[in-house]
């Protein structure tokens, strides 16, 4: 099967901006996971509240919120153009942060769940061995969290490939900036001959998230063997 | 030497303990299940906070309310072993023991190649934590906690979760690691028989509350411990050595200050210290010495006390020699034999009585003085 040009250039923007948004996205969600999981804090409910909204919220809606905060006039999109000369409208970073906003919620719920199933008893005997709370972070907790990351990371991965709504509200339509594969299919389905394109670009996600799924697994299976949790 | 001198109060337990331990030699903390043993260890290593009080390790102040010290648990330098091992699922054996020796600080008083020998670990130090048997992983955290070069290890039951034969292929490592390292242990026990085997010195919890501290020997055989050990387990401690045995017939005889008991061979050779615990409810009384009868035991002995336990129970303490020992009698046979302080009366121990699980023994040459 081959793909068009532009087709190609749909499929390895897709990859572009799911893997940024993930990466860009991991420590944030641990932070936010760990604050959950492990602080109490005045307005913490609220906060909770907040993180999981992208979740609830109608995609288009979170796309028009994130459009209102972060375009070239938002309240905070202003100040990013004026003072860092970054422009989100129209652009694969705005795609990004569109992708990595939808997925958050569930990157922190895998993550704050891991963390949860950690035993603190083993933290607590490593602060006995002579560790402080960031060494026992990162030589026990952290590692026995990996199973909850990598999870969190797939379905990162996998939401920023199928983000659509988000994505067409906030950065719109616009090929090799923001077109990733779910609105190249769209636009396809508008064209009129489009359909052979559609069913290419629909047989590449299909593949690509066989793929995303299998390589998962197998390394969730390494990962648990090597934490001990056979 | 260690002092502890704390309050802890939590929403439905108080506790309250005040003892000094040696700086040497095992301490245990003895008292049933939510009796507050763990809870102490807890306050030593940091992990909970007392109320009030202070807590000085060798000179170190790990805890002084009023002076508002309470040093972080990682500054404490304690080696715990907990009772469910609590190794590293996703280091080997090895780094697992490695762990506490990286951050050690101070001077080092143990090498690792001493530790994984006197805890017959070196054949594990390849596999994982989850392919040891329950046993392995105790002797491996014990190792890990000593390789942390603490200056006291806190061992809290760290046999309970083993069945009966592990424990026994467990106990001999912990006296060596006892009579081997100069360390203080505190550990946390309700076996007497754990108790009698390994430590020095015992504290006795009940409720939160400290009811005795002190030598073992001294402590285990008050009546007052009853609350700790139960009518069923109050007994006498006899610091005993063995005189010679008697293999035709299967008994060791055992001289203590003031007489000799006959018991059941024990494995111990002639001249080496045991201690042995005779059950208060295993003493009869006669105002007579009985030739027959078939009691091997039979102590010339003077009544130094008359207590009411509880119930019909009564403890009558007496001198015997230098020792003391407790028969638990009725308070009806007391007033039909009309014993009194003062009197001359015979002892009688049945052998039997003072079985292989009764008599334990102290690997310690010299128990160490409490301060």
């Amino acid at each position: 099967m081959m793909l068009t040009p532009d087709e190609w250039t749909a499929v390895l923007l897709s990859l572009k901006v799911a893997f940024w948004a993930t990466v860009w996205s991991l420590p944030i969600a641990i932070a936010v996971a760990f604050l959950l999981a492990r602080t109490n804090f005045p307005g913490k409910g609220l906060f909770d509240g907040l993180i999981y909204m992208p979740l609830v919220l109608p995609k288009v809606v979170v796309g028009y919120l994130l459009l209102i905060a972060l375009g070239a006039r938002g309240f905070i999109g202003q100040y990013l153009a004026e003072w860092f000369g970054i422009k989100l409208i129209f652009t694969t970073a705005g795609a990004t942060v569109a992708a990595a906003v939808v997925s958050f919620p569930l990157t922190v719920n895998a993550i704050r769940l891991a963390l949860e199933a950690v035993d603190r008893g083993l933290e607590t005997a490593a602060r006995t061995l002579g560790a402080n709370r960031v060494d026992v972070f990162c030589t026990i907790t952290l590692p026995l969290m990996m199973p909850g990351i990598l999870s969190g990371a797939l379905l990162a991965i996998a939401s920023a490939l199928g983000e659509f709504g988000a994505t067409i509200t906030f950065v719109s339509n616009v090929e090799g900036q923001t077109r990733t594969i779910p609105l190249a299919i769209y636009s396809a389905t508008h064209m009129p001959d489009g359909d052979a394109m559609a069913a290419r670009l629909v047989a590449v996600s299909v593949v690509l998230a066989f793929a995303a799924l299998l390589l998962s697994n197998l390394v969730d299976r390494r990962v648990r063997i090597l934490i001990g949790r056979t | 030497m260690i002092e502890i001198d704390i309050r802890i109060e939590r929403s439905s337990f108080r506790l309250e303990s005040a003892f000094v331990a040696p700086g040497a030699g095992v301490t245990a903390l003895f008292g049933r299940s939510g009796a507050g043993k763990t809870t102490i260890i807890q306050a030593v290593a940091g992990v909970v906070r007392p109320a009030a009080g202070r807590i000085v390790v060798d000179g170190e102040t790990y805890f002084d309310l009023e002076r508002g010290i309470d040093l972080p648990i990682e500054a404490r330098r304690v080696g715990y072993v907990f009772q469910d091992s609590r190794l590293f699922p996703h280091f080997s054996v090895e780094k697992n023991l490695r762990y506490g020796e990286r951050r050690a600080r101070g001077t080092p008083f143990v090498g690792f190649a001493q530790v994984v020998d006197l805890l017959g670990i070196g054949h594990l130090l390849k596999r994982r934590p989850h392919t040891l048997s329950g046993g392995e992983r105790q002797r491996v955290a014990i190792g890990r906690a000593l390789l942390a070069q603490p200056r006291i290890l806190l061992m809290d039951e760290p046999l309970a979760a083993l069945d009966e034969a592990r424990k026994l292929d467990i106990l001999p490592y912990i006296e060596r690691l006892r009579d081997e390292m100069r360390l203080p242990v505190f550990y946390v026990s309700h076996s007497i028989d754990e108790v009698l085997r390994l430590s020095d010195h015992v504290v006795a919890l009940a409720d939160g509350r400290q009811v005795a501290a002190g030598p073992v020997s001294e402590v285990m055989s008050r009546p007052d411990i009853l609350p700790v050990v139960g009518r069923f387990d109050l007994g006498t401690i006899l610091d005993c050595v063995v005189a010679r045995h008697d293999p035709d017939y299967g008994l060791s005889t055992l001289s203590f200050a003031g007489g000799e008991l006959r018991v059941p061979l024990v494995d111990v050779k002639p001249g080496a210290p045991m201690r042995a615990r005779v059950r208060s409810r295993d003493v009869a009384l006669a105002l007579a010495r009985p030739e027959d009868v078939s009691v091997t035991n039979r102590i010339p002995a003077q009544v130094s006390d008359i207590r009411r336990i509880e119930g019909p129970y009564t403890d009558v303490e007496l001198a015997i020699g230098a020792s003391c020992l407790h028969a638990m009698v009725t308070l009806e046979s007391v007033e039909r034999l009309r014993l009194a302080v003062g009197m001359e009366v015979w002892a009688l121990v049945k052998s039997v009585a003072v079985d292989s699980r009764a008599a334990s023994f102290s690997a310690a040459d010299s128990p160490s003085a409490p301060a």
